[in-house]
């Protein structure tokens, strides 16, 4: 499923890198504690998190996370944003608290395979 | 073939980190690995190198004063070296415990801190080496390897 979907499905604020939602989502990991998201996401996932700082941007870059889905409408940070579209990741914003925006995700991304 | 028995390095470079700076982060990393891309190293490699190097460079930055990044990259084999001017480990063994962590409020503020970076170390690289003389620094030595 692609990006562009997801957010069409769940009214999703794109706040940058809006030319690159045609990535594909290949799963997805929740977590704001950033080793963890290191060790255990993946390639092609999307990240929901509430850390809002530019490091969030370093880890999705490195680890080629599709996008970054930021909840409880936290806004990302100037840094964050000019970070994330030279770097290609897009960021959304959703007001949902963390479990439910990844239970949604999880339901659109097992539906459609 | 000769030419694969002199086994040249492919690539051989240094990267400084500077202490503290949270705003340039992840940038060491981020040069690695579009460094071993160009050089055409396999993406799982990459990929290995890219988590290694960021949590090296993120320890450098949370607690020490000064890193240097060593970059060695020869036919099948990459290699990383982080070596820090800092206050040392006192227990490498604690240190290297899941959930271990000294970082302070303003670092788990920004998501750091879960004592999880070091083992992502270990799990991710092939060979993994760590010395530290307390008052002196950190020493790490990492290797991944193509299967
Ligand atoms: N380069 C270093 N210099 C001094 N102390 C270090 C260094 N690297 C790690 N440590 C010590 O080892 C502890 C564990 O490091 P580790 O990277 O595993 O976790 P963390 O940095 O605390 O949290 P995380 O990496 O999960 O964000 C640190 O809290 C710190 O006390
Ligand atoms: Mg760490």
């Amino acid at each position: 499923m692609k990006i562009e979907e997801i957010v069409q499905a769940l009214g999703l604020d794109v706040k940058c890198a809006k030319d690159c939602l045609d990535r594909e989502v290949t799963g997805g990991y929740t977590g704001d504690l950033l080793s963890d998201v290191m060790g255990n996401s993946k390639a092609g996932y999307i990240w929901i998190t509430r850390q809002v700082h530019q490091n969030i941007v370093a880890v999705a870059s490195l680890k080629e996370h599709s996008a970054i889905i930021l909840i409880n409408s936290s806004q990302p940070t100037a840094e964050t944003m000019e970070k994330a579209e030279a770097e290609k990741i897009p960021i959304m914003v959703s007001d949902l608290p963390a479990f439910e925006i990844s239970g949604k995700i999880y339901n659109l991304l097992t539906a459609k395979s | 073939m000769p030419v694969a028995e002199t086994n040249p390095n492919l690539y051989s470079g240094s990267f400084i980190i500077e202490g503290g700076n949270f705003n340039s982060a992840g940038i060491v990393s981020t040069s690695i690995k579009s460094t071993l891309k160009k050089l055409g190293i396999p993406g799982d490699i990459v990929r290995k190198a890219a988590i290694v190097s960021y949590e090296a460079e993120i320890n450098v930055v949370s607690y020490a004063k000064k890193g240097v990044v060593t970059l060695t990259v020869e036919p099948g084999i990459v290699r990383i070296e982080v070596a820090d001017e800092g206050p040392g480990i006192p227990n490498i063994d604690l240190a290297m415990q899941e959930g271990y962590s000294t970082a302070d409020q303003r670092i788990r503020e920004m998501g750091f801190g879960a004592g999880m970076g070091l083992c992502n170390i270990k799990n991710y690289s092939d060979a993994f080496h760590i010395e530290s003389e307390v008052g002196k620094g950190t020493r790490l030595k990492m290797t991944i390897t193509t299967p």
